[in-house]
């Protein structure tokens, strides 16, 4: 069999763990008990499961404005990010960041910010520092097709091109750049064509499919480990929600204007049912065994809200605490 | 054993950085021409051929990719020092300054420290115009999160560029190609200046004058000039600009009663206005005078020798300040 039991295992509780808890913040987006600005991950968890399932812990990742999938895929914990995103003092960012700032050193999740592309140029020098140390550490930079219009990336990929640079560059395509459908935003070509000028081996991956993922990933890491990097992957995929909240129609703002037959033809492709489907049809699980870990994630998931509603606020005589270290 | 020699500002920041890189292996520099003595004059001189093209990292002329690679070095651990020869090509850079590195530390929770050092140089004159002669620490001054230091002696240009590697946050280090010649005894050991330390440079009851980097040398002769008309003139020698050493120059000012701020950067809302607003708020008791400012016009710099000379402030303005408050 090609792929370790443990390994498929991982995989499907990662995207479910991620699902279920970007869909547990729909209702308290609604009613206004979360009021940070979430730019939710569902449909897209392919992506960020499938590359850190190719790293180790003590490689680095670096993400954007829509990164609850990329801090939990690296191993960040889920009742931190919640209470980050609720705002609160146990919050993996004391309450400072919120949802576009999570951030997880011990699992080498650097951070996530959502100054398009403006951390791309970080991932870089994370790569830097580890060709200068050859520690063998690969860094991973995720960022939409967006990014893409950014003269940031361009300049990181010709400098991670011209050192050889362990970076891995992982667009994730999902043809929006907030309210701006990608044919809008560029001409009609392959994103993973941006690489080639700067002699950078690219490639697009489904990224809905989390196996393929996986695989593109593990091919890249063990390049970028040899010192043949920097790899551009770019993935297809999607995401159910709006671009920030559940769904910019249902808050009133109606500037989704995607088309419905596109979201539905996206969600027959959903990444946690291809998989599902593949470790049953393989006869790898059962679907007593898949309800059970579905079973457990939810605990988890509803055990990480409950931290974080207990949680205690920042105290605002610390306003000012962590402007410098 | 301590022991001085006379060594140049300009070879003063190149040791720092070869005692600094051979004292710890995560130290490294990275910018456009640190190869070429047409960009940094001598300041890396030997590093190269000392460290290697692993530590030394003469860029492509991307600053806005090579700036964010220094600060996502730093949030890997190392201690990267980033130059850009004129620093005016830091607005490039802007975003992984102001909005990564200033903000990192504190929008995570201070769970990483963000320990790089943006070093830019102020490159005016010689009819360079508008877009290589700015100088810009009052814009860095501004951003929480940053502290900005700009030495005025060898001395300190050692010091600081020491003091801001081992520093855990990030700082921007500024300083003046119009001070590489100057030489004084300098410790051939490493040492750091601390960062937020002002430094009365010379001793006087009359008035005080504040002022940073180039500047400072302006005061001096100034202040030589006005003793020899009775007028004995404090100058307070920033050298951090932030944090601000607001004990030592309240307490000038509050000795003196006058202040005449002097500074390399534009008049309206930068450095010299941020001291002058502190000498309101915090020793206005103590004023006997109205405070000045001796600062460039609100006009950018002018290629022409002849505009340059009227666009420069020199000892001269700031012997005609001080003459009118007393």
């Amino acid at each position: 069999m090609k792929y370790r039991r443990e390994l498929l295992k991982e995989l499907y509780l990662r995207m479910l763990r991620i699902r279920l808890c970007e869909e547990a913040f729909v209702e308290p987006i609604l009613t206004g008990e979360v009021r940070c600005p979430c730019h939710l991950y569902s449909g897209e968890e392919g992506v960020a499961v499938g590359v850190c399932a190719a790293l180790t812990e003590r490689d680095y990742v670096f993400g954007n404005h829509r990164s609850h999938g990329h801090y939990l895929a690296k191993g960040g914990s889920l009742p931190e990010m919640v209470a980050e995103i609720y705002c609160r003092e146990n919050g993996c960012s004391r309450g400072r960041g919120g949802s576009m700032h999570l951030i997880a050193p011990e699992a080498g999740m650097l951070g996530a910010a959502p100054i398009v592309a403006g951390t791309v140029s970080l991932a870089l020098g994370a790569a830097l520092a580890s060709a200068i140390r050859r520690d063998g550490r690969v860094a991973v930079s995720f960022f939409g097709d967006g990014a893409t219009g950014e003269g940031a990336l361009h300049e990181s990929m010709n400098f991670a091109a011209l050192r050889k640079l362990p970076i891995i560059f992982a667009c994730e395509n999902n043809y929006y750049a907030t309210h701006m459908p990608v044919r809008e935003c560029r001409v009609d070509r392959h994103i993973f064509e941006i690489a080639t000028p700067f002699g950078i081996e690219s490639r697009q991956v489904e990224g809905n499919d989390v196996l393929a993922v996986y695989d593109a990933a593990t091919a890249a890491v063990e390049k970028c480990r040899q010192g043949a990097g920097p790899v551009f992957l770019e993935f297809l995929t999607y995401r159910y929600r709006g671009h920030v909240g559940p769904d910019d129609n249902i808050q009133g703002e109606h500037t989704d204007i995607r088309p419905p037959e596109e979201i539905d033809a996206w969600m027959k492709k959903d990444p946690l049912a291809l998989l599902g489907d593949y470790l049953l049809a393989q006869g790898l699980f059962s679907p007593g065994e898949l309800d059970g870990i579905r079973t457990e994630v939810e605990a988890e998931v509803r055990e990480a809200f409950i931290f974080a509603r207990a949680s205690a606020h920042p105290k605002t005589e610390e306003l000012e605490r962590y402007v410098f270290a | 054993m301590s022991s001085h020699r006379i060594l140049s500002y300009s070879l003063a920041i190149n040791e720092a950085l070869h005692q600094t890189m051979a004292a710890d292996p995560a130290v490294f520099l990275i910018g456009q021409g640190v190869k070429s003595p047409w960009y940094v004059g001598n300041t890396a001189q030997g590093l190269r051929e000392r460290f290697g093209d692993e530590r030394v990292i003469d860029t492509p002329v991307s600053e806005n990719a090579m700036t964010g690679a220094a600060v996502g070095a730093a949030l890997a651990g190392m201690r990267p020092v980033v130059v850009h020869p004129r620093m005016d090509f830091m607005f490039y850079a802007f975003d992984p300054i102001v909005n990564e590195a200033a903000n990192w530390h504190y929008m995570n929770g201070g769970r990483l420290p963000v320990p790089v050092v943006f070093w830019g140089i102020i490159n005016r004159g010689g009819e360079q115009a508008a877009q290589h002669s700015q100088a810009l620490h009052g814009m860095f001054a501004h951003v929480p999160g940053l502290k900005v230091v700009m030495p005025a002696s060898p001395y300190d240009a050692k010091g600081l560029m020491v003091a801001a590697i081992q520093d855990r946050n990030p700082v921007v280090f500024i300083d003046d190609r119009w001070l590489y010649r100057l030489e004084e005894p300098v410790p051939e050991e490493i040492y750091a200046v601390e960062i937020g330390r002002a430094r009365i440079a010379r001793v006087g009851a009359d008035v005080t004058i504040t002022a940073s980097s180039f500047m400072v040398r302006e005061a001096l002769q100034a202040a030589e000039l006005l003793a020899e008309e009775g007028v004995a003139a404090e100058v307070v020698d920033l050298r951090t600009i932030k944090p601000l050493d607001e004990a030592a120059l309240l307490a000038s000012v509050r000795k003196t009663g006058r202040l005449v701020v002097a500074d390399g950067g534009w008049r309206s809302f930068g450095a010299a206005a941020e001291i002058a607003a502190l000498a309101a708020e915090r020793a206005f008791d103590s004023l006997r005078a109205p405070v000045v400012r001796v600062a460039l016009p609100d006009c950018p710099a002018p290629a022409s020798a002849v505009l340059e000379k009227a666009y420069y402030r020199t000892g001269e303005d700031i012997i005609r300040a001080v003459r009118g408050i007393l």
